[in-house]
């Protein structure tokens, strides 16, 4: 699955055994693609050893403040965070 | 660590030395065992390391400050503009240089471990890798921003970057006021590791020469 910059996606929230790269804060929240990286080796696998084949499209993915710290100050303020493909889903 | 029957020389393990410190030199010493690594390769990388400063990084924003067109290529590709200046811009395949603005501010950080541009940056600070900057930069950027002493206008964007993958970020600070008439390596010495990682604004520098 590919996304566009400036579309709307939401980070799984589903927990994973094992070495992954998504931080818990975002799991389940609602962001925008804001660059599209590259795609690079699954550090999932690359952990045990393996290659890390398919590799993965990267995103940089920008949350709104108030939907990742609800009580947080500085109503503008976004936190961004790299995530892999496949934690990201289409949302309605 | 009374029972101790491999047949390997080293080092005794000492009742000071960090547990951090006595399970890396551990693992250094099974993969040398292993034939993973030999000893040459890690002081390889220290040396490598430890050659690396701010310095590098701060020739970066300074080009960028007096040369727009510079600027541009920094934003589009950081490593081939580092490349561009005859600086290694490490191992990372993508290098992103995230630009201040009197509207946006970035700060950078790795929540999940401690990712850092240490090929433009040198060995990242000790609090840079700190549970506390990791966890509360993000949660409260503001605050922590304030301990550093950099209090931001309520209607600046704080963008919090969390770097949990393979790109390395780099921060352009704003050119402070006041610079018009600097030359490029005169600005270099205003542009700060902290104002590159985003916990401060570039500034003038401390001067012990009088």
């Amino acid at each position: 699955m590919s996304y566009r910059v400036g579309q709307q996606v939401r980070v799984a929230e589903r927990s994973h055994d094992g070495h992954h790269r998504t931080p818990s804060y975002i799991k389940g929240k609602i962001g925008r693609v804001e660059r599209a990286h590259a795609s690079f080796t699954n550090p999932e696998t690359r952990a045990y050893g393996r290659d890390g084949l398919p590799e993965k499209e990267l995103y940089l993915v920008g949350f709104a403040y108030d939907d990742v710290w609800p009580d947080h100050r500085g109503g503008r303020d976004r936190i961004y965070a790299d995530v892999f493909e496949h934690w990201l889903e289409e949302t309605a | 660590m009374r029972h101790h029957d491999h047949d390997h020389p080293h080092e005794p393990v000492a009742a000071d030395e960090p547990p951090a410190g006595a399970r890396a030199r551990a693992l250094e010493e099974l993969l040398v065992e292993k034939g993973a690594i030999d000893r040459d390769d890690v002081r390889h990388r220290i040396d490598w390391l430890v050659s690396r400063s701010p310095a590098d990084g701060a020739r970066l924003v300074a080009r960028a400050w007096v040369d727009p067109a510079f600027k541009e290529r920094l934003l589009v590709d950081a490593r081939a503009a580092a490349l561009e200046v005859g600086l290694d811009p490490g191992p990372s395949p993508l290098v992103v240089a995230l630009e201040n603005t009197d509207a946006v501010h970035h700060v950078v950080v790795c929540t999940l471990c401690s990712c850092y541009p240490k090929a433009l940056l040198g060995p990242p600070p000790d609090w840079y890798k700190s549970l506390p900057y990791r966890s509360r930069v993000v949660s409260d950027p503001r605050g922590v921003l304030g301990e550093f002493g950099l209090t931001l206008d309520e209607d600046v964007e704080v963008r919090v970057v969390d770097s949990t993958a393979d790109v390395r970020y780099l921060v352009i600070p704003r050119r402070p006021g006041g610079t018009e008439g600097m030359r490029e390596e005169e600005l270099a010495a205003l542009v700060t590791r902290d104002s590159m990682i985003g916990v401060s604004r570039a500034g003038p520098p401390l001067m012990f020469k009088s």
